[in-house]
């Protein structure tokens, strides 16, 4: 199965850099870079998505305590933290020849980045605990409060934007204006990427779970 | 209720008399607070027009700094000997526990921040301190010591603690060190901003609000064994 939807992941990717790269039409007032904004709103899609999908992991593992909600969870906190890597890393290669700046202290910049900040630590909480079952509790409880802090986080900066008069930019057009070429590649970007997140999805859990059953295997010589 | 606020009170006041015995928290916390200003002093190149405009930033940061460093000794001392064990078994409630870890938390950090204040004024001859300013600062503080206690809980029992209590704490404050930056400046420097002051405070005691909820739950499963 895991195969099968490998090959439907490869061949949507295949024709979605196509229609990125040949198809899509040019925009006038920024050229060929706009193109990224086919990978770079995916991404940022896909990854409130991956948070989404810890948050609700992280309730279903603390109710039932099953292995697997953790598994599901943690799968998901670290592509989240990968696609908002991605989301943070073709922002600014966008932003500098659009609005001539890498970086601005916008709502949705800030947003993102303290959300990636706040996940990072989640991993790195992971990481650092002495065992499996510790290391289950603490990061369920860091993607929850990650996910109740997050309204807050948005409202904070947002007002403090405001107060700052920051520069106000957009991406110029809202989808209304986006031609219908564009649309159908934004779209079918994000069919693919979404395909790519549920086919890496399921084999990070598949691989967590056979490095569950290695652990159970070997627990009797060392703890690790 | 007389059950529930009791076991808090006589935690509290078990760290306030180790805190009184040892000094250990509120000493160095202090002095690293001051450490801060001093630099700050040098980094920006304060100047007394700039001071009102800036003295928000600065003191925030010096208590958020300060508070880090305190929160990082609150389960330290439980270590010791598994007293914290002897503390779980206590036949009273986790939210006990976390709410007289928490108070003390509090008191230490305004301890601190009421040292740190005057400390500031004198240095800095920054003459705009209010009422308004002070209860800022209470508010704002105790979003500090609810998140900070539960943080320093987990952190106590992960490696390298040190440098995964700040790490974990940051982030997800960061909204409450903006609420109260702003509506310091907006108290200090009295001028009509566009989002008001009093919108927020709103938000410090929203933020407030949910974690005050939040952590003593989230504190359960963390001492869970």
């Amino acid at each position: 199965m895991r195969i099968l939807l490998l090959f439907v992941v490869a061949i949507l990717l295949s024709i979605d850099m196509f229609l990125i790269f040949m198809w899509a039409p040019t925009e006038v007032h920024m050229g060929h870079v706009q193109r990224i904004f086919y990978i770079h709103v995916p991404s940022a899609w896909i990854a409130f998505l991956a948070f989404g999908l810890v948050f609700l992991g992280s309730i279903q593992y603390l109710r039932t305590r099953e292995q697997k909600w953790d598994n599901f969870a943690s799968a998901s906190a670290e592509l989240g933290v990968i696609f908002t890597t991605l989301v943070l890393v073709t922002g600014p290669i966008w932003a500098k020849p659009v609005w001539g700046i890498w970086w601005t202290w916008d709502v949705r910049l800030t947003t993102t980045l303290v959300l990636w900040l706040i996940y990072v630590s989640y991993l790195m909480v992971r990481s650092y605990s002495d065992n499996h079952y510790q290391a289950s509790r603490y990061s369920a409880v860091l993607g929850i409060i990650g996910v109740i802090n997050l309204p807050l986080v948005y409202f904070a900066v947002n007002w403090w934007n405001t107060q700052h008069q920051r520069l106000v930019l957009g991406i110029g057009s809202t989808e209304a204006g986006l031609d219908p070429d564009m649309r159908t590649t934004l779209y079918f970007s994000l069919l693919a990427f979404s395909s790519l997140f549920v086919w890496l999805l399921w084999f990070r859990v598949f691989l967590k779970k056979t490095e569950d059953m290695v652990r159970e295997n070997t627990r009797l010589g060392t703890d690790q | 209720m007389r059950d529930f606020i009791r076991p808090v009170f006589v935690i509290a006041w078990k760290d306030i008399m180790l805190e009184l015995r040892t000094k250990d928290i509120v000493v160095s916390a202090l002095v690293f607070a001051l450490m801060v200003i001093v630099i700050f002093n040098f980094a920006l190149n304060i100047t007394p027009p700039m001071v009102d405009s800036l003295a928000p930033g600065i003191l925030w940061l010096a208590f958020a700094f300060a508070g880090v460093l305190a929160m990082g000794r609150a389960f330290i001392t439980e270590g010791d000997q598994g007293s914290l064990d002897g503390l779980l078994l206590c036949p009273v409630s986790r939210d006990a526990i976390f709410l007289g870890k928490m108070s003390s938390m509090f008191l230490f950090m305004v301890l601190i921040e009421s040292l740190v204040l005057p400390i500031f004024v004198v240095l800095f001859n920054f003459d705009s301190i209010s009422f308004k300013l002070i209860a800022i600062v209470l508010l704002g503080t105790l979003g500090f010591a609810t998140c900070g206690t539960l943080f320093s809980s987990i952190a106590f029992n992960l490696r390298s603690r040190e440098i995964m209590l700040p790490l974990l704490f940051f982030p997800v404050v960061t909204p409450i060190i903006i609420a109260c930056v702003e509506a310091s400046l907006g108290v200090i420097t009295d001028t009509v901003n566009i989002i008001g002051t009093g919108r927020w405070i709103g938000l410090i005691s929203v933020f407030d609000a949910i974690f005050l909820v939040l952590c003593p739950w989230a504190f359960g499963i963390v001492m869970e064994e």
